[in-house]
């Protein structure tokens, strides 16, 4: 499946939707397809303050538990609550409703450090 | 009938079946209870069941028939050593005299079962190189987290408490992760090279004065040898870290190579796999911890000690002329890490299952796994992809990646469509580097005709994917359930009866 061309990605599979100085984050269709059906996202909590590409969390599904990485740092001013009843959203809609957390970026120079969707997709294709 | 919390079972559990009053009760309830327990120790209502001898005999052997085991035909899962296990060693088990013991006797009265405890003791740690071995942990994670509280102890008592990273490379076990993040490590993770194996170079891009332990499988879960161990651990030593064997895979090497003539200062065995004991399910394993010298004292309580019996008759074997006792008294210990003499049953099948093969007939037994592996990886290779695709070890892995690409069909359907055929599935979906990945361990007791229908069933079950995946996403249809809602039973599991009229809680 093609990227979408928008967003920003992460060598661990994690996309950033950059809008002004807020950076939504979610997992891409290639991970939540890799992981199977997802049963549980633990995410951090609002008003915390996170590190670009530390490890801020953990999705878990049938087979397996995988830690969630920040493409950006900052502080996290949201939370998709709605994953906590329906974390097969993630599943259904992976750049869509199953988006994981939205971030007030501390330093908007680090998304050089991001992939394209070019470079995502290539990185797939290896 | 009322609705049963069990709606989704053909059979209905033991506590929906019988009736007030039903039971056999050969005996005559003494005195009342309550001129002998205090009020509040009393309840009026205990929800338990109450059958006759019968109902009982024929749900436990309805139960029995529905079960799969190595009993009842292959069971090539990969990693968990699913040998047969002769029954010689269940009747040594069974004697009275290991079987009635009480965990209190005194040592005086229990020279018997204690000599056992030394002589797999010292069996063990010739057979795999080490100082010594505690019998204590129940199963391979409890041993895991036991070593590492030694290693972690054994830095202590060096004034070295900042080493705090384990470093675990992705052809790991699963649960060696898991180990360290309760014992208070950091993990690393360490991606393998391009052969399967974990590289020199990218171990010691991580390798410091903060390094504790480095966690490895030899085979690993690839079933590949790890042909650089020595110098790898030469490294780990060099940066002052400790080497740990997880043992799960030790029935690929038994009697042919020891982890501590490659450098590990740490391991475990789990003699559920590698040795004799009824496994799968759940049941009680048994998984001692191996030392090296520098770390004998940080062996958890108690061990086996042992002193020349001045009496002994001077024509006996050597073991037979020892007074043993359980010695508490090691300050340096980890402590005790589980109640009494741990599994103590396993400890004797384990012993007997050592004695009958003697020395060369464990080295034929790793030696026979392998050859069943590497005969099933070339078959299966034939209609299979095999990543890596070179002599194995006791197991080996293949890919569902391009059969799922043309048909839609994954490894996991594979598996349900084996049920069909009246095999047990092999492991699926690990290790994770591998795509759609089945890895599979038949072990040293199949035989070449039954490895033969094994991969004849599976050879058809590829050829009807690609011809007609439907089929095979159907699968199973032969079994008392189908497929399983995985999402539903681990977001609401429901492991627990509750008696009528008490709601279900999510």
């Amino acid at each position: 499946m093609a990227q979408p061309e928008h967003l920003l990605y992460t060598k661990e599979h994690e996309w950033v939707k950059l809008d002004g100085d807020i950076a939504t984050i979610g997992i891409t269709d290639h991970a939540q397809h890799s992981l199977g059906d997802i049963v549980y996202v633990e995410l951090p909590k609002v008003g915390r303050h996170i590190e670009q590409f530390a490890n801020i969390g953990v999705v878990e599904s049938v087979k397996a538990v995988s830690d969630l990485f920040t493409p950006v740092s900052g502080e996290v001013t949201e939370v998709n609550a709605e994953l906590d009843a329906d974390p097969a959203a993630v599943n259904r809609d992976a750049y869509g409703a199953g988006w994981f957390i939205k971030v007030k970026m501390s330093d908007p120079a680090e998304q050089k450090k991001l992939l394209s969707a070019a470079e995502y997709e290539r990185l797939n294709a290896e | 009938m009322p609705p049963r919390s069990s709606d989704h079972c053909a059979a209905p559990l033991i506590f929906e079946q019988g009736a007030l009053g039903r039971a056999n009760r050969y005996v005559e309830s003494g005195k009342p209870l309550e001129t002998f327990l205090p009020h509040r120790l009393l309840r009026d209502d205990l929800p338990l069941p109450d059958n006759s001898e019968l109902d009982v005999v024929r749900h436990f052997t309805r139960l029995s028939h529905r079960t799969f085991g190595i009993d009842t035909g292959f069971y090539p899962l990969g990693s968990c050593t699913m040998k047969y296990n002769p029954r010689v060693n269940d009747a040594m088990a069974n004697l009275p005299g290991m079987r009635d013991l009480h965990p209190w006797t005194d040592d005086a009265l229990a020279q018997g079962a204690l000599q056992v405890m030394y002589e797999l003791e010292r069996s063990l740690s010739s057979l795999f190189g080490m100082a010594a071995f505690s019998l204590n942990p129940s199963a391979g994670a409890h041993a895991e987290l036991t070593a590492l509280l030694i290693a972690k102890r054994y830095f202590k008592e060096l004034g070295q408490t900042r080493r705090d990273k384990v470093i675990v490379p992705d052809t790991a076990h699963g649960t060696n992760p898991a180990s360290a993040a309760m014992c208070g490590f950091k993990v690393i993770s360490l991606p393998s090279d391009a052969r399967g194996r974990v590289s020199l170079a990218e171990i010691e891009k991580v390798l410091g004065d903060d390094t504790a332990v480095c966690m490895m499988t030899n085979p690993n879960t690839l079933g590949l040898f790890e042909d650089d161990i020595r110098r790898i651990a030469a490294a780990v030593h060099a940066v002052g870290g400790l080497m740990y064997y997880d043992g799960a895979n030790a029935n690929a090497l038994m009697g042919n190579a020891r982890p501590g003539d490659m450098g590990f200062d740490l391991m475990h065995l789990n003699l559920h796999k590698t040795f004799t004991i009824p496994h799968g399910g759940g049941g009680a394993g048994h998984g001692p911890v191996g030392v090296a010298a520098h770390l004998v004292e940080y062996l958890p309580t108690p061990v086996v000690a042992w002193q020349a019996d001045p009496d002994a008759d001077p024509s006996l074997a050597p073991s037979d002329r020892l007074r043993f006792r359980l010695d508490f008294d090691r300050p340096k210990s980890v402590g005790p890490v589980r109640s009494f003499w741990s599994n103590f049953a396993h400890a004797v099948r384990a012993l007997s299952y050592i004695y009958a093969n003697g020395a060369q007939g464990l080295t034929k037994v790793s030696q026979l796994a392998v050859l069943n592996a590497n005969y099933l990886r070339v078959k299966i290779g034939e209609f299979l992809d095999i990543p890596y695709d070179e002599p194995c070890r006791h197991e080996f892995v293949a890919s569902a990646a391009g059969l799922k690409k043309r048909t839609g069909v994954r490894a996991l359907d594979l598996a349900k469509a084996l049920l069909d055929r009246g095999y047990h599935a092999p492991t699926i979906y690990f290790p994770l580097l591998v795509p759609e990945c089945l890895m599979f361990e038949p072990t040293e007791t199949e035989s070449k005709e039954t490895l033969d229908g094994f991969v004849a069933a599976l050879r058809e079950i590829v050829q009807t994917a690609e011809r007609d995946p439907e089929a095979v996403l159907a699968a199973p249809v032969t079994t008392v359930v189908g497929r399983i809602d995985e999402t539903r039973a681990a977001r609401y599991p429901n492991l627990r009866w509750r008696p009528r009229g008490e709601a279900l809680q999510r």
